[in-house]
């Protein structure tokens, strides 16, 4: 695997339970435009966040982060939000799995989760696992990736992987 | 190795003779599902990559049943995007308005769905035909386009949970209040990526509709699936509708369990789930007399024949108060016609609720009833997140349908003991 960036950027921390309605509220599905989906990320959890996020930045959540609907719109809408990874300490299974298929690079750390706040300066070892933050000088480890999830990600993703596998 | 019925099912798609929790398999789906929110997503994948077939046009099913009979421009976009790719590479299992039902609720009436089957959909409560002993799994609009392409998903074996039953049920009490109460205890992450397996004496003599909406709401517990082992009832059910085979699984004795809980459900009341979460669930008599604007019977949870047969004998001879909306949705056109004929409808519109044609409609904040800011509705569907049916300032209570027939003629939420 070629060797992957850092991600660094500011904090953004939310609670527990973050539902796929306040990551993407559903009276917004009806386009699957990223651009136009990134404009109300996170709407109805903090209704300014368009406003405030920038490029590179964290979603930081707590247990069980994306639950909810099945909607692809949720990741889609993180990503396209310029959001570079999110960290938490649990994840709803089905945003889990589509954070992979779809490559919104995800990190499962309860400790990050609980050691970090808003406004936080993190960097990010997606290679390692490794979540530093910067801003209070302390280091927590995630969840490795399991061998199969490394597949996928090297293949660039379900579908490349499954074409290759039909071809 | 002893395994679960889930186990034993994804084992039986991968060509194994075991697998065990923890395992990444892939493995062949027996149908593939998708909707008008979720299937375009999957289609465009499929359209940019080129892709001239599917893997078998018998077995994926696409249903536009959430903002059709399309709401405004956008979402008739979409439902053509569907209605195009299902003439272009000959879906056989399209439904068009007229045949479109809400997906959990038609799949199964139709047939599609069967014992042993393992089935992804792009909607979490694909979960649903657990009910039927499959295994069924919601499913993102990627892995949707994956399985139309290949015919196979990668899966997670996941442990179990065993929840036992027992004990004969209250008046009205039915599977939604089994289901909330169970949610209520383990809480909306409690089974988080495991298997949530119902049994017991309860369970055994629990009717489908009742099993179906168990299943349905295994998601709002976090869980990969719910499955119920299938019996006498389930067979019952698939008679007349099945046109293939089909295979009875079951759990093995030795089978392992991460957990098992045992409730008697002879003690478990009507069951009312506060806002925000399902989690927040609570007996009746704890949410007597909030006041309501609105009551929405329906949704792939609630909206069976038997569950406006139970609202209809609630409201028979009562009127809707004063100031409260109340809408009843049979989820499938079966379901509307058989209604009509049992001469529910004439007990809905004497109390003075409107009946919709099928969707998912306010269930989802889509449309055909959205909460304004600071309204209160109560509904038989399976979420009230915030912001679920509307304003994000408005708020849902999730019960049964005797609970909301109920309330709605109360005027704020109430138990049918209450009229
Ligand atoms: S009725 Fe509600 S929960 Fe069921 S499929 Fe439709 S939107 Fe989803």
């Amino acid at each position: 695997m070629t060797k992957q960036s850092l991600y660094k950027g500011k904090a953004w921390r939310f609670g527990d339970d973050i539902d796929t309605d306040a990551i993407i509220p559903a009276r917004y599905l009806t386009t699957s435009d990223p651009d136009e989906l990134a404009g109300h990320c996170m709407e109805d959890a903090d209704p300014d966040f368009q406003s405030k996020v920038s490029a590179g930045d964290i979603i930081v959540g707590g247990k069980n982060f994306g639950c909810g609907s099945s909607r692809e719109h949720a990741p889609i809408a993180i990503k396209a939000a310029k959001v570079s990874c999110v960290i938490a300490s649990s994840f709803a299974r089905i945003f889990y799995r589509n954070a992979f298929n779809m490559g919104l690079p995800i990190f499962e750390s309860p400790e990050a989760s609980a050691g970090i706040r808003t406004g936080d300066e993190l960097e990010v070892d997606p290679a390692e696992g490794i979540i530093r933050n910067l801003t209070r000088g302390v280091e927590f480890r995630a969840e490795p990736y399991p061998p199969f999830m490394v597949d996928l990600i090297q293949s660039g993703g379900l579908i490349p992987y499954l074409l290759k596998e039909v071809s | 190795m002893a395994m679960t019925i889930t186990q034993k099912i994804l084992a039986a798609h991968a060509g194994l003779d075991s697998v065990h929790p923890g395992e990444i398999i892939m493995a062949e789906v027996d149908l593939a599902l998708g909707n008008d929110i979720t299937a375009p997503i999957a289609i465009s994948i499929l359209r940019e990559k080129g892709i001239q077939r599917v893997f078998d046009r018998d077995r994926i099913a696409l249903v536009p049943d959430h903002f059709a009979p399309n709401k405004d421009i956008a979402s008739a976009e979409q439902c053509r995007q569907m209605r195009e790719f299902a003439r272009d590479f000959d879906i056989t299992h399209y439904f068009e308005l007229g045949e479109m039902g809400i997906e959990h609720a038609l799949l199964p009436e139709k047939g599609l769905v069967l014992p042993g089957d393992l089935v992804v959909g792009a909607d979490s409560h694909t979960c649903t035909y657990g009910a039927l002993g499959a295994f069924s799994m919601g499913v993102g609009s990627t892995d949707l386009a994956g399985a139309m392409i290949s015919g196979k998903a990668w899966f997670k074996v996941p442990t179990s949970i065993k929840f036992v039953f027992s004990g004969k049920l209250r008046p009205w009490v039915g599977g939604k209040d089994l289901i909330l109460y169970t949610i209520g205890r383990i809480g909306v992450d409690g089974a988080l990526y495991r298997s949530m397996e119902f049994t017991g004496e309860t369970i055994d003599s629990l009717p489908m509709a009742d099993r179906l909406a168990m299943c349905n709401m295994a998601i709002e517990a976090g869980a990969k699936n719910g499955i119920i082992t299938p019996d006498g009832i389930t067979e019952e059910y698939v008679k007349g509708r099945a046109s293939r085979e089909y295979t009875l699984y079951s759990s093995d004795p030795g089978a392992r369990y991460d957990e098992v809980h045992e409730y008697d459900a002879s003690a478990i009341d009507l069951q009312v789930a506060f806002p925000h979460l399902p989690e927040n669930s609570r007996p009746v008599g704890e949410a007597r007399g909030v006041s309501i604007d609105q009551v929405v019977v329906g949704s792939c949870t609630n909206g069976r024949l038997e569950d406006l047969r139970q609202a209809g004998e609630v409201l028979r001879g009562h009127r809707v108060a004063r100031g409260v909306r109340m809408i009843v949705i049979p989820a499938t056109p079966l379901i509307y016609r058989q209604a009509m004929d049992e001469g529910l409808f004439e007990i809905f519109l004497d109390a003075g609720a409107v009946i919709s044609t099928p969707t998912c409609g306010p269930c989802l904040g889509g449309h055909m009833g959205i909460l304004a800011e600071g309204e209160r509705a109560v509904a038989t569907t399976n979420r009230n997140f915030v912001g679920r049916m509307g304003h994000p300032k408005s708020e849902v209570y999730l019960s049964g349908p005797a609970v909301a027939a109920a309330s709605a003629v109360v005027g704020s939420i109430a138990s049918p003991e209450d009229l």
